[in-house]
């Protein structure tokens, strides 16, 4: 109904430092608060560019109900093969909701309803012949509380390929394990203490046990739920550092409440609000030049 | 408008004071509560220990017998069947007092033998023939009446009329007493034989037994069955009208009299299904019964407390729902689910009203050797016996009553024991 007005000044000479801090990026952004005539509401199109190349998981027109309530407004997304992309937005906004479309998550959820079309490499995945198991198996998920299972270090990664029967022997298991933890950057510090409780780790180390657990399972996707929300600055920084890594081999989608890890991780940032996917772009832009006025509120810290 | 600082404070130290009394006058009387309720319970044990320990010794009779061969084997092998074993026991009495000759006077004394006595005569020679001519010393079970003055639980200054002691009895009591021939031991009959209509031979052995074959019944049909029952509730079964109703049938199945539990069984088991009456099966089903609904609120409890955050952990990586409930909620919920177990099983144990219509309220003497033989239950024997005239089934109510509550409290460490070995942190 509202129609979105592109940015007249898009090109501004801040936007080309990339390695600026987020702050300096926000305060480059307020400057320029109210110069621009820009989007002022939440329309039908989302602003910015939902298209990528090489496109591995598409969303097309998703919408999400709770019952009554309607979570997710048409939202169109495209992620690509080995890309970190942020899902930002204030609470409620229906970023881990969509998080959680992408792995059939939802399914767990009775009440929770799901239309559109969501694909992986081109498949559909809520088509009737996808098992959803098989889908998780794909599409891995990290939670925002670390929640190791209450069993060993070993068994926490060595359950996944063990129930889809990845491995054919012990041997083949420990080098899974082994590796999955060396990837997790974890193995230095558990290699002698595989079977002590993975609940006896320290919070930045049980999330690193998470990912590892995650990616033992080889999958092609990572989901990322707030990783970093219950962890000090130091783990955070030691699980960004991995995302950085890991987006070598997997497409990963993290939903995270922090703009400084967003702008610092991911390649691109989708910013949702009210459930409407209002603007996508590359994270540079997105933090110097957002095309949309809730998008800039919300990085200049006005809304959220 | 602004409020002062000064009025505020002072408004909360003028509260400040009743707030304390209050707090003072809570935990007085949480205090209050406490001691009474230890108070209840120690007057409770108190009783029942002073009451019953006795119990647990018994007066015997040390007698030179001789298993002569003229009355054990009149046709020169022994006689296990017919032979007059209790004339081994008069005659050793008739010599102890060979004074008594008037046979009013003898019946007298044989009476202060107990009546087991020559079965025991019996099963001695059984079991080893060679004793046949010979003199031994045996420690045979002296009547209740006996064990009674002995254990000065019958008052020597009434009336001899209203005492079940003759005179004459007390005084040869004493004089065995004298001579030594009177020793207290442990009371192993009450640990090995079933009912009886002497105090002095009645055992708990058989309702002990029969209690035993109904709690494995219950266990395992009920354990198995409600653990099922709420994992489906819980973790498979759509939310519907229909899981709402049958949630509300099993709370309120949980709250019906036991009685009724016991009219079911009985209508469907015995008259219908034709099963043995007075059976620890049917008990055993019966209890189960009533089990049931505690076991799959227990159990649903503790499947609901599992945090959510695991299964999401096991379906992210891909477990499918079975593997979910069986690797991680299940291992977590089980102790929840034990101890939900054992409260129901305390419950069967102390059940006996549904046991009443079932036929189980029975004088049973023999020991139950199966899951259908005839037997009684642990409460109900206790039941029976508090229902006995005999003084001595007095004593021997409070020993049964704190041998159940020793069932009870094995039962109990059974399931803490479980419960920390298969108790997991997270």
């Amino acid at each position: 109904m509202t129609k979105l007005t592109q940015k007249e000044d898009s090109a501004v000479s801040h936007a080309d430092a990339p390695d600026m801090q987020r702050s300096d990026r926000v305060s480059v952004a307020g400057e320029r608060r109210g110069d621009t005539a820009r989007a002022m509401e939440i329309g039908d199109t989302t602003v910015g560019n939902v298209r990528c190349a090489d496109a591995f998981v598409t969303a097309e027109k998703v919408n999400v109900y709770y019952g009554d309530n309607h979570a997710i407004k048409d939202v169109t997304l495209e992620i690509s093969r080995s890309e970190v992309i942020a899902l930002i937005g204030p609470s409620g906004c229906g970023k881990s909701t969509f998080l959680r479309c992408l792995n059939r998550m939802n399914d767990t959820i009775e009440s929770a309803r799901v239309t559109g079309r969501i694909t992986l490499d081109g498949q559909d995945i809520y088509s009737k012949e996808l098992d959803p198991v098989a889908l998780r198996a794909r599409v891995g998920m990290v939670f925002q509380k670390p929640n190791p299972f209450p069993k060993s270090i070993y068994d926490n990664v060595a359950y996944g390929p063990r129930i889809h029967g990845l491995a054919a022997d012990r041997s083949e298991l420990d080098a899974i394990v082994h590796t999955s933890l060396d990837r997790a950057g974890l193995l230095k510090e558990v290699k002698d203490r595989l079977d002590e409780p993975g609940t006896g780790l320290s919070g930045g180390q049980q999330q690193r046990l998470c990912i590892a657990r995650t990616i033992a399972v080889n999958p092609e996707v990572i989901l990322m739920d707030e990783p970093c929300s219950a962890l000090d600055p130091i783990a955070t920084a030691r699980i960004e550092d991995l995302m950085d890594e890991l987006s070598q081999n997997y497409a990963i989608v993290i939903v995270t409440h922090s703009m400084q890890q967003a702008a610092r991780v991911s390649k691109r940032v989708a910013y949702f609000h009210l459930g409407h996917l209002v603007e996508v772009d590359d994270t540079d832009r997105i933090f110097t030049n957002p095309q949309h006025k809730l998008t800039e509120d919300y990085i200049t810290g006005r809304i959220g | 408008m602004t409020r002062s600082k000064n009025v505020s404070r002072q408004k909360v130290e003028a509260g400040l004071k009743q707030r304390r009394r209050r707090e003072r006058w809570f935990q007085m009387l949480g205090l209050l509560a406490t001691t009474i309720g230890v108070v209840f319970l120690l007057v409770f044990f108190s009783t029942l220990i002073s009451k019953g320990s006795s119990a647990f010794m018994q007066t015997h009779i040390m007698l030179d017998v001789e298993y002569s061969a003229e009355i054990i084997s009149p046709d020169g092998k022994p006689d296990t069947v017919y032979a007059d074993y209790d004339a081994i026991i008069r005659n050793a009495l008739m010599e102890i007092f060979p004074e008594v000759t008037d046979r009013r006077e003898r019946r007298d004394l044989q009476r202060m033998v107990s009546i087991g006595a020559g079965y025991q005569m019996r099963a001695v020679i059984e079991r080893d023939p060679s004793l046949i001519g010979t003199r031994q010393s045996i420690v045979v079970p002296a009547a209740a009446n006996v064990d009674m003055v002995v254990k000065g639980n019958i008052d020597r200054d009434i009336d001899e009329n209203l005492r079940p002691v003759s005179d004459r009895q007390l005084a040869w009591i004493d004089r065995l007493d004298a001579e030594g021939k009177l020793v207290t031991q442990f009371n192993t009959a009450l640990f090995t034989n079933g009912d009886s209509r002497e105090p002095e031979l009645a055992g708990i052995r058989g309702a002990l037994m029969g209690s035993l074959y109904m709690l494995v019944v219950t266990i395992v049909l009920a354990f198995p069955v409600g653990a099922a029952a709420a994992v489906y509730l819980e973790e498979f079964a759509p939310r519907n009208r229909w899981s709402d109703l049958i949630e509300v049938n099993i709370n309120n199945l949980a709250a019906v009299p036991s009685i009724v539990f016991g009219l079911l069984a009985l209508a469907v088991f015995i008259n219908w299904m034709s099963l043995p009456r007075s059976a620890p099966l049917v008990g055993g089903l019966a209890l189960s019964l009533l089990t049931l609904p505690v076991i799959i609120i227990a159990s649903r409890a503790a499947i609901k407390s599992v945090p959510p955050s695991i299964r999401e952990a096991a379906l992210g990586v891909g477990a499918s729902k079975m593997q979910v409930v069986f690797h991680h909620v299940l291992p977590l919920a089980l102790p929840g689910m034990l101890t939900g177990a054992i409260i129901g099983m305390s419950r069967a144990l102390g059940e006996s009203a549904p046991l009443l219509m079932i036929g189980m309220v029975a004088f049973i003497v023999d020991v139950p050797a199966g899951f259908t033989d005839p037997a009684t239950a642990l409460p109900v024997q206790i039941y029976l016996w508090a229902d006995s005239p005999e003084r001595a089934f007095a004593e021997r109510t409070s020993a049964a009553i704190i041998v159940l509550l020793g069932f009870l409290l094995l039962m109990n460490l059974t399931a803490v024991i479980l419960r920390k070995r298969v108790e997991r942190k997270w």
